[in-house]
């Protein structure tokens, strides 16, 4: 006979306020199979703890029942307690009685016959429940790091600075990422390649860490500290290995037409590159879009001036496997395509521009040398239009406008505007915005001196409409505040464009079985308690990938990735989840459905000998499950014709319990 | 194919031209436009108050008709397009809606819900005829004509319900233009109200938007502006004289291409 506990908590008004927390307990009391049922304030605290362990011993319980938050909240704080005092971890239950039922409920009565209900459905399958036990598997002390901008980089750093390999994979030739290309950081105004090439030649140099730049993730198999991970090393057709990152080759090189990506277009650079001076790993890249010798076969002047012999017109992609215990995605963010915004005139006038591409012609790297020229006749421009949330705030999805705020927009468009002021003071600055969102230390002090000390015009209002015209672009506006339509003559328009997560972040989470918002943010395990932890155990986010951030949050969700991989890596061996399938092989007829709709692959087929009843051999086909790789989703026991697969912690009878208890 | 059409009351008085070469030049087109029988009018703006329901039966009417008859209502003027087209949408988009207008139309023992295709002219041109087709049937080229296309602010927008063309960067009527061998000129204000009915209360503001319309087209070279909206077109000619920018509507230039006029 079982002898169950079951435990009611209050959680202070959460549930107590539209649940009967009483009369929950006392119903617990004529369910057969509980012995004793109580209830208390906060069952999660230490003395409601001390509550259960000392039931356990009292009574003898052989199972508890915690009616309490989500399993997703403190079913580990409740598993720990009973199993303190001995008992196995798998023996409790939790009846979700807040998040399905105190909080989506009005009428204490209603509420209260729910939680009766949930409570009798836990009981039932506490019953059945029977001691699991998990299994230990090793951990492959490498983490890898997806994404080399800021984020990456400092995960890296953090985790080899702890001593385990980690490994960096880039898509572009070169890792630094958006940062590289930002001219100044706010608050500070402090050089941003100042602070960031030197970060750059740190991971470069560091023993623990191995660059795979102009390389992709293609594949990921295995489960959270033995993960197998295929690399794509996109051909790049020069030897890593030999180039000295001279650049003559890119100094002779006659193609001189491709868009360099670095300046985001605004300029032009050579079919062999190196994508700027500061480049790690500094090694040339051949770009097979605009290579004479390898669209046309005639040229081959850059081999003929690499005294390394560096270049290998025959190069081909590749394909690497590397084995990893631990994975980061810090895939970083694009600046979204505005040119759905045609109001703004992007497509029609190369005078309007976007923030990162007015951030490189600030640059003293970038195409106009520092020197604020407009793209259209290379003349100083005297009067700038700035418009905040350009697809940010946009409840309008049909050109490709975002719900969320970017973040990041009002404190660069400040810097912008203050910068281009400190080096030309007779420029006319107006910045059209809906909101001016400041948070941050020293944020508002920044933005004010913008205002206050600098005269840039701050004007609450739209910009309907730009209009270019004989050289100027007429900027049509809205004051609010003055109710007021105000026509602006101005030289350049910059738009703050709303960033969105990186393109190839969506196919990448797929491949990590990752879980993603509706904007492809990374999803984290809990957007409180466990922020830089996707739900995938082993798999952690770093960055603008999990949401739009600034360069200091990224650089502190870094380091909070890292310290999460190093507490995994630390570790030799990993408690696996005993709540696995495992497969009736007696009832198994071998169809393969199983392993069709398994996410993780953990099903395989072998073929098995079964005595038959009139002695003599059969061969048949029957499902395997590797309980390693299994992560108990459940889909293969539904899937299941025969009912031969079933779930630990999760039978079919425990569930067929539970929902008797319900209906009844 | 039946391509039944509502003209509206504008088109039957003030601008009879923009209807009868809208008819003509369809016919010459291979899309004969039929009028619908004892068609009201469509209200004239869309009520932008949720419960103003009244206002809107006449254009469930016409498009029940309409799709009783073969499925597809064709109009011409930008306002009775915008009105019908909007009315249809909602109809079909919000349940509120669609209930109110439904407990008025029981009475005549009618049920609708956005079920008929609404096309203004020019998508039956561009997608029943086809450009290339349009551009065959041109009998006298508009070679050399700089023709700007006056979209106002009606006829796209707004741009979910009136699925046409990107109401910011159109260019429907362009490759019209271009299709009757005349030459499109592009000019930014081209999408910008012209001041509407405001030029019953106060002149002023119509005045001061459509110069600069005029200025506008005409700085980027057009020598004439063509609308599908009598309202643009009275505004805009009103203030067109001595600004070297002739004001027409889009049928009358489309019928001198296609040789309808000289017929007669």
């Amino acid at each position: 006979m079982q002898k169950i506990g079951v435990f009611v908590c209050h959680c202070g008004t959460n549930i107590a306020a539209t649940v009967d927390v009483e009369a929950v307990a006392e119903a617990a009391r004529h369910v057969p199979g509980v012995v004793y049922a109580t209830d208390y304030t906060y069952m999660c605290s230490q003395s409601g703890q001390d509550l259960i362990k000392d039931a356990v011993k009292k009574y003898g319980l052989t199972g508890v029942v915690v009616c309490s938050c989500s399993p997703r909240m403190h079913e580990k704080t409740f598993r720990k307690a009973v199993n303190s005092v001995g008992m196995n971890p798998y023996l409790l239950e939790i009846a979700n009685i807040r998040e399905q039922c105190s909080w989506v409920h009005k009428d204490k009565e209603i509420g209260t016959q729910k939680a009766i209900a949930l409570m009798k459905a836990a009981v039932a399958k506490a019953e059945l429940d029977s001691p699991l036990t998990a299994g230990e598997t090793p951990v492959v002390k490498r983490a890898l790091v997806i994404g080399g901008g800021i984020a990456g980089m400092q995960t890296a750093l953090d985790i080899a600075d702890a001593g385990y390999d980690v490994d960096i994979v880039e898509k572009n030739p070169t890792i630094g990422g958006k940062m590289a290309q930002l001219d100044k950081t706010f608050p500070t105004l402090d050089c941003s390649s100042c602070i960031v090439t030197p970060k750059m030649v740190d991971v470069g140099q560091n023993e623990k860490i191995h660059i795979y730049s102009y390389s992709e993730v293609t594949d990921v198999k295995g489960f959270v500290g033995n993960f197998k991970v295929t690399i794509k090393r996109k051909a790049r057709y020069v030897d890593e290995t030999k180039c000295t990152g001279c650049g003559l080759c890119t100094e002779k090189c006659p193609m001189k037409k491709a868009p360099n990506e670095f300046n985001l277009g605004l300029n032009n650079r050579t079919a062999i590159y190196i994508p700027f001076a500061q480049a790690v790993p500094k090694v040339a890249t051949i770009d097979p879009n605009y290579c004479l010798m390898l669209n046309k076969g005639v040229c081959g002047l850059c081999s003929k001036v690499c005294g390394a012999g560096a270049i290998n017109y025959k190069d081909t992609d590749k394909e690497i496997e590397v084995e990893y215990g631990a994975i980061v995605a810090a895939t970083g963010y694009e600046i979204m395509d505005v040119s759905k915004y045609d109001e703004y005139a992007y497509s029609q006038s190369p005078d309007v521009v976007t923030s990162l591409e007015y951030e490189r012609l600030m640059n003293a790297a970038g195409p106009t040398g520092g020197e604020l020229l407009r793209p259209s006749d290379h003349k100083r421009p005297k009067t700038i239009v700035f418009v905040q949330c350009v697809g940010s705030r946009e409840c309008d999805s049909t050109r490709g406008g975002k719900p969320y705020c970017s973040k990041i927009c009002c404190m660069y468009t400040a810097k912008h505007a203050m910068l281009t002021k400190d080096h030309y003071p007779d420029t006319d600055i107006y910045v059209f915005y809906i909101d001016v969102r400041t948070p941050g230390k020293n944020f508002d002090e920044f933005y004010r001196r913008a205002v206050e000390q600098y005269g840039v015009h701050y004007i609450k209002g739209a910009v309907g409409k730009v209009t270019p015209e004989n050289g100027k672009l007429i900027v049509q506006a809205s004051d609010l505040l003055m109710n007021e339509q105000l026509t602006i003559n101005a030289d350049m328009v910059v738009l703050a464009a709303a960033i969105e997560p990186s393109h190839s972040a969506r196919h990448l989470a797929t491949l990590l079985t990752a879980s993603m918002d509706t904007n492809d943010w990374f999803t984290e395990a809990h957007p409180k308690l466990r922020p830089v932890e996707s739900p995938t155990a082993g798999v952690f986010l770093s960055g603008v990938c999990q949401g739009p951030k600034d360069i200091p949050e990224t650089v502190a969700q870094a380091g909070a990735a890292a310290s999460k991989v190093i507490g995994l890596l630390s570790k030799d061996k990993l408690a696996g989840n005993p709540c696995v399938a495992h497969s009736d092989e007696m009832m198994c007829t071998g169809c393969s459905q199983c392993a069709d709709v398994c996410p993780y692959g953990a099903i395989t087929y072998v073929d098995k000998e079964f005595r038959m009843r009139d002695r003599t051999t059969k061969v048949r086909r029957v499902a395997q499950v590797n309980p390693a790789v299994c992560q108990g989703c459940g889909a293969c026991t539904v899937t299941c014709p025969s009912g031969a697969m079933d779930l630990n912690g999760f039978s079919n009878s425990e569930i067929m319990a539970e929902v008797d208890a319900l209906c009844r | 194919m039946v391509y039944n059409y509502f003209p509206g009351c504008t088109l039957k008085e003030k601008a009879k031209d923009l209807d009868i070469w809208g008819r003509r030049c369809a016919e010459a087109l291979g899309v004969p436009l039929t009028e619908i029988p004892e068609w009201q009018c469509c209200g004239g703006v869309y009520p932008l108050s949720k419960d103003e329901i009244a206002i809107r039966l006449s254009s469930v009417r016409a498009l029940i008709y309409a799709r009783d008859n073969g499925g597809t209502l064709v109009t011409l003027c930008s306002a009775c397009h915008n009105v019908l087209k909007q009315t249809n949408f909602d109809i079909a988009d919000d349940e509120n809606f669609s209930l109110k207008v439904n407990n008025y139309i029981a009475a005549d023992g009618q049920e609708y819900h956005g079920e008929t295709k609404v096309l203004h002219y020019l998508e039956l041109l561009r997608d029943v005829v086809g450009y290339d087709n349009v551009k065959a049937a041109v009998k006298k080229p508009l070679t050399g004509q700089k023709i700007g296309a006056y979209y106002g602010c009606l006829l796209l927008r707004p741009g979910k319900k009136m699925a046409m063309d990107n109401p910011e960067n159109p260019r429907i009527m362009e490759d019209l233009l271009a299709a009757i061998g005349a030459t499109p000129v592009v000019y930014a204000q081209r999408n910008e109200c012209c001041g509407g009915y405001l030029t019953l209360e106060d002149s002023t503001l119509p005045e001061k938007r459509v110069k600069r319309i005029l200025e506008n087209a005409k700085a980027q070279g057009a020598d004439t502006l063509i609308t599908a909206c009598p309202l643009c077109f009275y505004n805009l000619k009103k203030y067109a004289d001595g600004t070297g920018v002739e004001v027409r509507y889009l049928t009358d230039v489309l019928a001198e291409a296609l040789g309808v006029k000289e017929e007669g």
